[in-house]
């Protein structure tokens, strides 16, 4: 199966728009004009873009803390996200949500997730659901390095593997939980760890769309035919702090302009790309500018977007009481 | 319409609402029992027999055995009722959801709310709760009153066969996520259950008792343990209303206010350990609406505030005895022997 | 006379199995006649006045006010002065010990039990009590109702019949698909039951809209007619309380349908709260709302009778006789005015329209008069 023109186009400009949403978010963050907790998912867009490419809407995500990416990479409106993340009463969750709990159903995107590790069961109750509808779904739970190590995962691991489900774990490895280093908290090997449970497992470089690509093509189309789960381990590069507001001086201080100069995903893509002769530099360009120009409309109208008001405190609590 | 037991009740249930509806699932650890041993697969039907036979009706794909994995499939039984299922599972005991809480409280209870109202998590966890069987500190507790805390989910409490089958049904059917609770003392106890379905509405509370001495609201269990003492004292000539409230989340504030005006005098008895519990929860409303309308502080009996013991002589003097509710009455009413 | 007469606890109805003595009217001593109200009792279904069984001096009461005791537990000892108080004694504990190993021993058994028979694809509850030669009666519940409506008259008229209550359609244990929810519908229901039990002819008992049944059966179809009793039936003008039958389908609390059954009786206090909880429970049954609502439509159209069947009344082939509680509130007693002379009217002043409780045992034995007549 190749790629078309179409499905680069549409690669690329979701990541360019993770891309310049989480630096949009980033600023607006640092200027005080966004409220709570955020974790920025720039530089990991080709992972989230490599695997969601392959999937529809009846197909279910569930993400983590980082979940920007993952909901824009499964297609969610950014207008609505930024109004969500600026807790606006028309954003994507009725600015009930917010960043860690950013979701669309509609769209198969189960929430981001405020519990690390929380999402893995919940996938396989989507990957359930598919299975026994028939409807040839898939359901694809994110997870980090850090949640890597939480029973839930293991136990979602053995219980997908033992009803057999049509669920993909995509650990997403940035390298650090927090500001510990996986090379300290992780034992043993992700590929290794699926593969104590029967289950395909597969290391991928994270920042290379392509690598990821190819990997989830295998793994989806093994759980749409009836094969089961598969495990991605995907190495990626972690742009900004755990949270906004962290410093960082964990990390070297070179790390991340290290990364942005040599392994930057949208960089690799464009080369790729570009080198390959499937697009010109142009195209691209557009998609920057476009892009840029939609998020930059998106943070003033979510500045100038209504607060929720005190009627909206009390609804959406249950759907009957 | 024939006597069936509680155990029965659930059952039939369970299997009327999974023939009526095709999306309905039932999951959790020995339900059918027996899955990839050599013997029989429909072996137990859960620890206690309640879904014995399901399994050979309606086949692997809609009764799963799970592994010892609460966390895991709990967790699945949520994130299938957020895609299209509506699950049933079966947390064997709520003492258990030590291991499973987050996926109940944080993610269930959560999910409208959190989404914006636009998720809908019609899922149902069945669980055993309550003293009585020697089962000691980790297999005993009650806990509802934890997950009553907790907006967004809803709690029901049948205190008999009739209310056990039209209050699951009920669960089953409601789009919201439903904790019901099951006293594993109570599955032998038998009563009228019509063959038909029905479905018993959350938030009515159940006046099964009427009197003018004395108002007794209990929960699950108590509800029985209330209604013995009712008619023990009505031929001491001491007549008390019975108010079982079904579901502790709906609350019907309603009939408890009302009943308890009624009568001025109000004992409310709650298996739970005493603090922060439904006794504790009722007579609070009590005391902020209808203060005025009390000639007597509210009596609680509970369970102390202790872990549920092993010993047999030590369990019997755990749980809320029928003396102990008679004593309460007896008390507010300020008529004793 | 020198006999001892007994006074023990009724059995109203088939579920019965203890009653409670609420009140006595009478204390010891005192003369009683036959069908002289002497006691309140409670079931679990209902409270009504409990009426003397027997005539003559009231020597011993046996159970107090508030006591509740089996069905056919002693309540009290009826005798005349030439029996002495060690006659009576003795006769209470030959009783009593008698009643103990009466009771042990009944323990196990059970009576007659509702069954289904299915009519035209539907499934019909009924209840059959008694085996009598003669012409059975069929008794036929009114709106909302169900076989149960007759406990306290089944058991005594099945001493001389053999006896069916059945549920409508969209009532009690029957079908909860309608199908045809009009008079003529249910009427067609009706006789196929009759038809299905092999009955060529029965003397029909209808209540409210039961008793609309009864008409339309016995102006339609008087070969299979022996008689119709109608209490205070549908079918003779146009009134109906909506504020009752839709009250009936709406309420879903215990608060808000204790009133609306207490319009069916004179006395309020006759509702007890198992009665409206077994309504409750009724009205939770899958299909019931769908039912009520769809024989509200068809039979009260409007908020009026759609069936009026008042000049055909002249011209019937059968015996027809109609009772009703002149304190009425459901369909008023008025419509039994101006009748045809061939019809017998009876009226009671002080009951309303669940006549056949109210008033059970004069019910009773106008049903069983006319019944004998034929």
């Amino acid at each position: 199966m190749q790629l078309s023109r179409e499905d680069l186009l549409k690669a690329y400009r979701r990541m360019v728009m993770i891309r310049e949403f989480e630096e949009a978010v980033h600023e607006e963050f640092s200027a005080g004009s966004i409220p709570g907790f955020v974790h920025l998912y720039a530089g990991e867009e080709a992972s989230g873009v490599g695997v969601c490419m392959h999937l529809n809407d009846n197909d279910y995500i569930a993400s983590t803390h980082r979940g920007h990416g993952h909901c824009l990479a499964k297609d969610c409106d950014e207008h609505a996200m930024m109004l969500e993340i600026f807790g606006k009463k028309d954003g994507l969750c009725g600015g009930k949500g917010g960043s860690m709990h950013i979701a669309d159903l509609s769209k198969g995107m189960m929430g981001a997730n405020g519990i690390v590790g929380g999402g893995p069961p919940l996938i396989c109750g989507a990957a359930l659901t598919a299975k026994t509808l028939k409807n040839g779904g898939v359901a694809v739970a994110f997870v980090g390095d850090g949640a890597s190590n939480q029973g839930t995962v293991f136990e979602s691991y053995n219980l997908a593997k033992v009803w057999n489900l049509p669920a993909i774990f995509v650990v997403e490895d940035n390298g650090y939980a927090e500001a510990t280093s996986s090379r300290y908290s992780v034992a043993g090997s992700q590929v290794a760890r699926g593969k104590a449970f029967d289950i395909p497992a597969i290391e991928v470089d994270g920042s290379d769309f392509f690598a990821v690509w190819e990997a989830a093509r295998e793994a989806v189309e093994r759980a749409r035919n009836g094969g089961g789960p598969s495990l991605i381990h995907s190495r990626v590069l972690r742009y900004y702090g755990h949270f906004e507001g962290d410093a960082m001086t964990y990390r070297p201080a070179d790390e991340v302009a290290n990364y942005r100069a040599n392994k930057d995903p949208l960089m690799l893509f464009r080369r790729r790309v570009t080198e390959a002769g499937l697009l010109e530099g142009s195209a691209l360009d557009e998609i920057d500018r476009s892009v840029k120009d939609r998020i930059a409309q998106c943070v003033v109208q979510a500045k100038a977007a209504p607060e929720p008001t005190e009627a909206d405190l009390l609804t959406d609590v249950y759907i009957s009481y | 319409m024939a006597k069936k037991s509680y155990r029965q009740a659930i059952s039939e249930a369970l299997s009327q609402e999974m023939e009526r509806d095709p999306t309905i699932v039932i999951m959790g650890e020995d339900i059918a029992g027996g899955a990839g041993a050599e013997g029989e697969q429909d072996a137990w039907g859960g620890p206690l027999g309640v879904t014995k036979g399901l399994y050979t009706k309606f086949g692997p794909d809609r009764v799963l055995d799970t592994p010892i994995t609460e966390s895991g499939f709990i967790g699945a039984a949520v994130g299938a009722a957020a895609s299209g299922l509506r699950p049933v599972a079966e947390l064997m005991f709520v003492d258990f959801m030590g291991v499973c809480f987050d996926q109940i409280f944080n993610q269930a209870a959560k999910f409208k709310y959190m989404f914006g109202g636009k998720a809908k998590t019609p899922v149902v966890i069945r669980t055993m709760y309550g003293a009585g069987f020697r089962a000691a500190s980790q297999h005993s507790q009650c806990l509802y009153n934890v997950f009553t805390h907790i907006p967004g989910l809803k709690v029901a409490l049948p205190s008999n066969p009739y209310e056990a089958k039209g209050l699951l049904i009920q669960a089953i059917r409601d789009d919201d996520p439903v904790i019901f609770f099951e006293h594993k003392a109570m599955y032998d106890m038998e009563g009228e259950v019509p063959d038909e379905t029905y479905a018993i509405p959350f938030g009515q509370a159940n006046v099964t008792r009427e009197g003018d001495d004395a108002t007794i609201i209990a929960f699950g269990r108590m509800v029985n343990f209330a209604n013995t003492v009712a008619d023990k004292l009505s031929k001491d000539g001491i007549t008390c209303t019975v108010v079982d409230p079904r579901t502790t989340s709906p609350l019907d504030t309603e009939t408890i206010l009302e009943t308890a005006a009624e009568t001025g005098r109000v004992v409310v008895v709650d298996e739970a350990h005493p603090r922060c519990n439904m006794a504790t929860d009722v007579s609070a409303l009590i005391c902020q609406e209808a203060f005025d309308k009390l000639k007597a502080p509210i009596k609680m009996v509970t369970a102390p505030h202790a872990p549920v013991p092993f010993s047999a002589a030590l369990e019997d003097l755990y749980i809320p005895s029928m003396d102990k509710i008679e004593a309460a009455v007896r008390s507010v009413t300020g008529k004793s022997h | 006379m020198s006999e001892i007469q007994t006074i023990v606890m009724p059995k109203w109805g088939l579920a019965m199995q203890e009653g409670m003595l609420a009140a006595w009217h009478v204390e010891e001593g005192a003369t009683v006649s036959k069908g002289q109200e002497i006691a309140d009792i409670e079931t679990s279904k209902i409270a009504n006045a409990f009426e003397s069984p027997v005539s003559g001096k009231l020597r011993r009461i046996l159970v107090t006010g508030g006591e509740t005791v089996p069905v056919g537990a002693l309540l009290g000892v009826v005798a005349d002065d030439s029996v002495s108080d060690a006659e009576i004694s003795s006769f209470v504990d030959d009783f009593q010990a008698k009643f103990a190993e009466q009771l042990a021993a009944s323990a196990s058994e059970k009576g007659p039990e509702p069954e289904t028979v299915e009519v035209a694809g539907q499934r019909i509850r009924y209840l059959q009590i008694g085996d009598g030669a003669g012409t059975p009666i069929v008794l036929i519940h009114g709106y909302g109702g169900d076989l149960n409506n007759f406990l306290f008259n089944q058991p005594a008229l099945a001493e001389k019949h053999t006896t069916y209550a059945i549920d409508l359609p969209g009532h009690g244990g029957s079908t909860k698909d309608v199908g045809e929810a009009d008079i003529a519908g249910q009427a067609k229901t009706v006789l196929g039951f009759l038809d299905a039990k092999g009955i060529q002819k029965a003397h029909l008992v209808g209540h409210s809209m039961g008793g609309g049944v009864s008409l339309y059966l016995a102006t339609h179809h008087p070969d299979r007619v022996a008689s119709a009793t109608l209490l205070a039936p549908a079918g003779l003008g146009p009134d109906i309380s909506m504020e009752y039958i839709n009250g009936f389908i709406e309420a879903s609390r215990r608060k808000k349908l204790e009133p609306i059954l207490q319009m069916l009786v004179a006395k309020p206090e006759m509702v007890t709260g198992d009665m409206v909880e077994d309504v409750l429970k009724f009205k939770r049954l899958d299909g019931v709302d769908a039912a009520l609502k769809k024989v509200r439509d068809a039979v009260f159209a409007g908020g009026k009778q759609a069936l009026s069947l008042r000049d055909q009344l002249g011209s019937v082939k059968v015996p027809v006789q109609v009772i009703w509680g002149t304190q009425d509130k459901i369909v008023p007693a008025k419509h039994s005015e101006g009748l045809p002379g061939s019809v017998k009217v009876t009226t009671f002043d002080d009951a309303g329209h669940l006549i056949h409780m109210e008033k059970a045992a004069e019910v009773n034995q106008a049903i069983l008069a006319f019944a004998a007549a034929d």
